[in-house]
């Protein structure tokens, strides 16, 4: 193809020396493309997320951002294009919430300098666009967990990336926050091409508000498509061990998920 | 596959400014951003502009302090005389006697300066140690060079001739290989097939710390010597300023400077590690590379401050988090901050060590934690529910 993809994972294998492996994964992920990466727990997610963040070296086969591959470029460079919002931060110090999203200007800043007027206002954009403006004096460790995300959220965006890679971020949150989160990165996906790659557990959520799904098991991909492709009962039988029953979304033309217990 | 490729393509070349431009659009349309920013951003400079205005008067008053202060007392008029004369400034008729004159230059000020220096560097190194380990615990001895260098220096003590290169005698030039040797050993353990863990680097500098502690230990216990040496042996561990040689301040004095405006370049390194590792390398850290360069730098600034002090407890861990309690963690302002402190600190703790029984003088380590303890628990009751550790 002329277009060098976004992301491109090659024949990429990796083990764990605990001995968990992901393997034969070949994705191709395009520019402005929002794409969930669904599985059990322990099927590789959080795995597949840190070796698109270069975070984790594969064992075999080639991971490319834009055509470069990831292992060759210089981390503080990856920084700029690539960023990343994990499961949760644990800071070491109280801070506030404009300090830790301050900090997502660090592959800009120069040795022995601080943020200049541009990362101020790159910082100001991320906080005002995920409306955590209000509280950017108070202490991180005072928010609730919803304000929590969408500090990390700007930290994430203040590094301008082009892809942003996401670890479950609707993790723990009640039902009202966790479509706050996503309808804002499907409005950056949508605004801006910012491409997204998030791991996720909730199905319904996924068909809602993304375009591609990747379904792991064991650490392999066993369906990659649009949602209702990959939201099939046969699959996620075989992948989950759930029963469930698939119908049109009432409203939109989607899949919509209902689970159908065994021992009910 | 192919159609989501092509509007992908569409979507990018319809906004071929997805970076920079994009992101700072909400900032210009977003009317009340501005205001709020400025209101948050402006209240830290200024705070760190008064603590470096305190901390600087802080300095010079402790100097002063430090220079008057001993077994003879000197008023500032006679210090301030001396230093002009000593400069090539007239200042008129001799008021003071010549044996004042020699206490200033050839004890007091040597000395004094030593104590800033040692105090820079040990609160520098706790600051850099703390932040990468980021454990509240860390201080400039964690990864192997208290035990390094004490044991080192008690064989000196004990068995080596009394030679000097420099100024610096056996005893200093052994506690200064010692203690590298030591984070060297240490660092050496921690690495396990390539990787380095913050855990593993604790881990191993806690067991060679002990270990060498112990053998250190053993050497006392096996030699058959006087008490004098022994005695030289204990005070030597719990601290001291030694600055037999101006001319050791010309090797240290460099070392500790160059080294302390090299560590304020890690700042924002460290500032990022305050999300934890995979944190630090995500908003772009090369955390191996900055790790080994804060071990050898935290490393080489505690061991040029052993050389000429021996073990002085408590400053490196204690300053640091005073400081940081005053104004936040932020390792921009809280290492310059930190070295200005512990500076201050220092020479206070090694004025009063040297006036409490004089002539005689006590380690100074005694004072440094009667001094920072107090100060320490001061602050962490009044507001450390704000900017503490977590």
């Amino acid at each position: 193809m002329a277009v060098t993809a976004a992301m491109h994972l090659d024949g990429v294998g990796f083990a764990y020396p605990t001995g968990f492996a992901l393997g034969g994964i070949d994705l191709r992920i395009e520019q402005g493309e929002m794409v969930a990466v669904l599985g059990p727990n322990g099927s590789g997610k959080t795995t597949l997320l840190k070796l698109m963040l270069g975070m984790l070296h594969p064992d075999a086969g080639e991971v490319r951002f834009k055509g470069r591959v990831l292992g060759a470029v210089r981390r503080r460079e990856l920084a700029r294009s690539i960023a990343m919002v994990p499961q949760e931060i644990a800071l070491s110090f109280t801070m506030t919430t404009a300090e830790v999203a301050l900090l997502g200007r660090t592959p800009y800043l120069r040795r022995f300098r601080g943020p200049n007027r541009e990362d101020r206002e790159a910082v100001g954009a991320a906080m005002a666009a995920t409306d955590v403006l209000p509280f950017a004096g108070r202490p991180y460790d005072a928010l609730s967990g919803g304000e929590r995300q969408r500090v990390i959220l700007a930290m994430a965006l203040a590094q301008e990336p082009r892809l942003l890679l996401l670890d479950e971020p609707t993790r723990h949150l009640d039902l009202s926050h966790q479509l706050r989160i996503l309808s804002l990165i499907h409005r950056f996906n949508r605004a801006r091409g910012l491409t997204v790659v998030s791991a996720m557990h909730d199905l319904n959520l996924c068909a809602l508000y993304f375009d591609r799904l990747i379904l792991l098991s064991s650490g392999r991909v066993v369906a990659d498509g649009p949602p209702d492709k990959v939201i099939q009962p046969d699959l996620l039988k075989e992948v989950f061990g759930v029963t469930v029953q698939v119908e049109p979304h009432p409203t939109r033309h989607i899949p919509w998920i209902t689970i159908l217990p065994d021992d009910l | 596959m192919n159609d989501r490729a092509r509007g992908s393509i569409r979507e990018e070349k319809q906004d071929p400014h997805l970076g920079m431009s994009a992101m700072s659009d909400p900032a210009r349309r977003t009317s009340d951003f501005a205001p709020r920013t400025s209101h948050a951003s402006q209240r830290t400079p200024h705070l760190a502009f008064r603590t470096y205005v305190g901390l600087s008067i802080f300095l010079l008053l402790a100097f002063l302090i430090g220079v008057m202060q001993g077994a003879v007392l000197l008023s500032p008029v006679t210090i301030l005389k001396i230093l002009l004369k000593w400069a090539g400034v007239s200042v008129g008729t001799v008021t003071w006697l010549p044996a004042d004159e020699t206490i200033l230059l050839q004890l007091r000020l040597p000395r004094v300066l030593g104590g800033a220096l040692v105090g820079a560097a040990l609160a520098t190194a706790g600051v850099l140690f703390q932040g990468l380990l980021r454990n509240p615990l860390a201080d400039p001895y964690i990864i192997g060079t208290s035990a390094g260098a004490g044991f080192a220096a008690t064989v000196a003590m004990l068995l080596l001739p009394p030679a000097s290169v420099l100024g610096f005698g056996s005893v200093a030039l052994s506690a200064f290989v010692g203690g590298l040797f030591a984070v060297l050993l240490v660092y050496r353990l921690a690495r396990v097939s390539g990787q380095m863990s913050v855990v593993s680097l604790l881990l191993a500098g806690v067991v060679v710390n002990t270990v060498l502690g112990y053998l250190g230990s053993l050497t006392i216990f096996l030699f058959e010597g006087s008490e004098f040496q022994l005695r030289r042996v204990f005070t030597w561990l719990m601290g001291g300023i030694a600055i037999h040689d101006p001319r050791q301040l010309w090797v240290v004095g460099p070392i500790i400077v160059c080294g302390i405006a090299v560590a304020c370049g890690f700042a924002n390194s460290l500032n990022a590690l305050a999300l934890g590792e995979e944190g630090a390398v995500a908003v772009g850290v090369d955390l191996d590379r900055e790790a080994n360069r804060v071990i050898g730098l935290g490393a080489l600034l505690t061991g040029a401050a052993v050389s000429v002090s021996g073990l002085i407890g408590f400053l490196g861990l204690a300053v640091p988090h005073i400081l940081r309690l005053a104004i936040g963690p932020e390792h921009r302002r809280l290492l310059p901050a930190s070295a200005l402190g512990g500076a201050a600190l220092l020479i206070l703790a090694d004025a009063a060590a040297r006036s409490v029984v004089a002539p005689a003088e006590l380690p100074v380590g005694i004072f440094t934690a009667l001094l920072g303890g107090p100060l320490f628990l001061f602050l962490l009751r009044r507001n450390g529910r704000e900017r503490t550790w977590r």
